[in-house]
């Protein structure tokens, strides 16, 4: 048994609704080794995104702790969090999120402005030429296929080498091909001793977890 | 990755803003310089027509003084020191002192140190009968001036006659038919005629002007004169002959002092009045520069904050617009770790370039129209480095930019501080 990469503990966020208060998450412990390839799983509106967001040091829990690494994240600044997130965590969207004015190359990087003298050009290209982008890095992302825009968001995403993926839905818009290709690289990621947590509606990416978890109205059940 | 490399892409991405940005500082900074300009060429074109105003009626004042000194000689501010016991009333029935005193008088007040003389002119005169020409004229012997001892000498107010020669005045001419250079014979002894005066309208018409000791000769009064003129020419002063009299008869006592002054008086009054118009009329263009100077200074104190405030709004809102085009951007990149502080240094750079932009283009307009426009009335031909100093034109790089940062400071700390969470949980 190892130390997990994520913790958490009684964790609950309320937020205040047109008809009082809304227990979006309501007592999670979660913890995540690891290795691990967790998948979450829930209907809409039950919390993942929210827990997902507390996870990731985004959103402030109304009561609880997330440990990550060891680190209790919400006893630290929020620029110290930040940095703390810079080092640790990457994060992959539904709508990848790239910057639209800037080339492949330069979207990978966008996480060397987080770590000021960090220089990760030759990381990029190694991502990049494993994701089958070595062609495109000079494209900008409206010249780039669905399935590019989401690897060129899984390479920034997996540029600093983080403990930690998060993965909000990273198949949702993706054909097969490319959805295979993105469960394959983060399968591959977790085999080097790294995490993911995954929320996703898409059963067959569910299948490439090795651990599934169910949350309903705020709670895993 | 570095910043001012995302900054520089997003400038071209979203070129409109950027330019709508420069457009909006170039234009505040066109005012602000157009204003300052014009207030500057009014002002060097008011000092030139003031200075030209100055020196006009510098030159014409030093001229109508020079023409007033000149006809003192025989207008007024003219001490006449006569002989001791001349009954005036005498001279004045018949033109000149009958008495007589030594010519050394007037040596003994140039050896003085007498202050409110300039010049001093002894001269014997006599009216009577030319014998050779059956005329009757004013004969008067006149010499060089005697020099005060402890001036510099001055320009001498007439020229002296010399030995051999006379100067007649205008009647006599006509009369005699005499003209320069002809020989004539006075009392005996011959002379020629080495000036004749033009018509003046007085006594000196009939006047036969000699060298003073040539008619002391003939007078048979060796050594004598009856009149000095003590030439006071300090003219703007009124009335001063108290003090003068004072100061000559601590010298020549027992003399008698007179003056003659009316038309001097009313010349030298002329002039003062000349100057005083001449005063009112620069203090009139002064204060009309001054009121077009108020009134271009008064439209400049509301155009210029009005400029840079509408700019510093322009920009601002340009600068909201951008953080509102780009909160998804901004929530992921503080997703990904990137601190706030470098969310707000990306806005303010490029706050920073469309600043820096935005004064070199007004500096090259501006230069470009004051090149092109260097006749325009409004410029009275200055050129950009006369209108501005270089350390302006530098300060202009320095503050534009840092007018663009403030007035994008509130929308850029609003990006800086916004919250990812609230970004990617709408999403």
């Amino acid at each position: 048994m190892t130390d997990p990469i994520l913790a958490t503990r009684d964790l609950h966020k309320d937020f205040d609704g047109p008809d009082g208060i809304v227990h979006a998450v309501s007592g999670i412990d979660l913890s995540i080794e690891p290795g691990e390839f967790v998948a979450l799983q829930g209907p809409s509106g039950c919390g993942k995104s929210t827990l997902m967001l507390m996870a990731g040091g985004l959103l402030r829990p109304t009561r609880g702790t997330v440990s990550l690494a060891g680190t209790d994240l919400y006893t630290l600044s929020p620029n110290a969090r930040a940095q703390f997130r810079a080092n640790t965590i990457g994060f992959v969207f539904q709508q990848f999120h790239l910057i639209p004015y800037l080339d492949v190359i330069s979207n990978v990087l966008v996480p060397d402005l987080a770590l000021p003298g960090t220089n990760s050009r030759e990381r990029a290209h190694e991502l990049l030429d494993r994701f089958k982008l070595s062609h495109r890095l000079h494209h900008t992302p409206s010249a780039l296929s669905i399935g590019e825009q989401q690897r060129v968001a899984l390479a920034r995403a997996l540029l600093h080498s983080p403990a930690l993926i998060f993965a909000d839905e990273p198949t949702g818009n993706l054909d097969s091909g490319n959805r295979e290709l993105i469960l394959t690289h983060l399968s591959e990621y977790v085999s080097e001793g790294r995490a993911v947590l995954m929320v996703s509606h898409d059963d067959r990416a569910v299948e490439a977890a090795s651990r599934v978890l169910h949350i309903n109205e705020g709670k895993l059940t | 990755m570095t910043l001012s490399q995302l900054v520089i892409r997003e400038i071209g991405h979203r070129k409109l803003n950027f330019v709508l940005g420069v457009v909006g500082i170039t234009l505040a900074i066109l005012i602000a310089a157009g204003s300052v300009g014009l207030l500057r060429a009014h002002d060097m074109k008011a000092a030139a027509i003031i200075d030209q105003a100055v020196a006009d009626t510098e030159a014409e004042m030093k001229q109508l003084e020079d023409s007033i000194r000149k006809s003192m000689k025989g207008l007024g501010f003219n001490i006449y020191i006569f002989p001791e016991g001349q009954d005036l009333g005498k001279v004045y029935e018949q033109g000149y002192a009958e008495k007589t005193m030594p010519e050394n008088y007037a040596t003994k007040l140039g050896n003085s140190a007498i202050i409110t003389v300039n010049h001093l002119l002894p001269s014997l005169t006599q009216k009577l009968k030319w014998p050779e020409k059956k005329r009757t004229v004013i004969l008067i012997g006149i010499r060089n001036e005697v020099p005060i001892s402890f001036r510099n000498s001055k320009k001498p107010l007439l020229d002296p006659v010399k030995k051999g020669t006379l100067v007649i005045g205008n009647e006599l001419a006509d009369s005699l038919e005499l003209k320069t250079g002809d020989a004539v014979t006075f009392m005996e002894k011959p002379f020629t005629i080495a000036k004749t005066h033009p018509e003046r309208g007085t006594q000196d018409d009939i006047t036969v002007w000699m060298n003073l000791s040539e008619c002391q000769t003939l007078l048979d009064k060796e050594g004598l004169i009856n009149e000095i003129k003590a030439l006071e020419c300090n003219c703007s002063t009124v009335d001063r002959l108290g003090e003068i009299r004072k100061e000559l008869l601590a010298i020549l006592p027992g003399t008698v002092i007179t003056e003659t002054e009316s038309t001097a008086l009313a010349r030298a009054e002329a002039r003062v009045k000349t100057k005083q118009a001449a005063d009112t009329m620069i203090a009139a263009k002064k204060a009309e520069r001054q009121r077009l100077r108020e009134e271009r200074e008064s439209l400049a104190a509301i155009l210029l904050p009005l400029t840079l405030i509408i700019s510093m709004v322009w920009v601002g809102i340009l600068t909201f617009m951008n953080v509102n085009d780009r909160l998804t951007e901004i929530g992921i990149l503080r997703a990904i770790g990137i601190q706030s502080s470098t969310v707000l240094s990306a806005f303010l750079v490029r706050a920073f370039i469309v600043g820096l932009c935005g004064s070199l283009i007004a500096v090259a307009v501006t230069a470009l129209y004051i090149q092109s426009a260097a006749s325009a009335p409004h410029l009275h031909g200055f050129t950009l480095s006369a209108l501005f100093t270089n350390q302006e034109l530098g300060l202009t790089f320095v503050l534009a930019p840092l007018f663009a940062c403030a007035a994008a400071w509130i929308p850029a700390v609003r990006a800086s501080q916004e919250d990812p969470a609230k970004v990617l949980r709408h999403d």
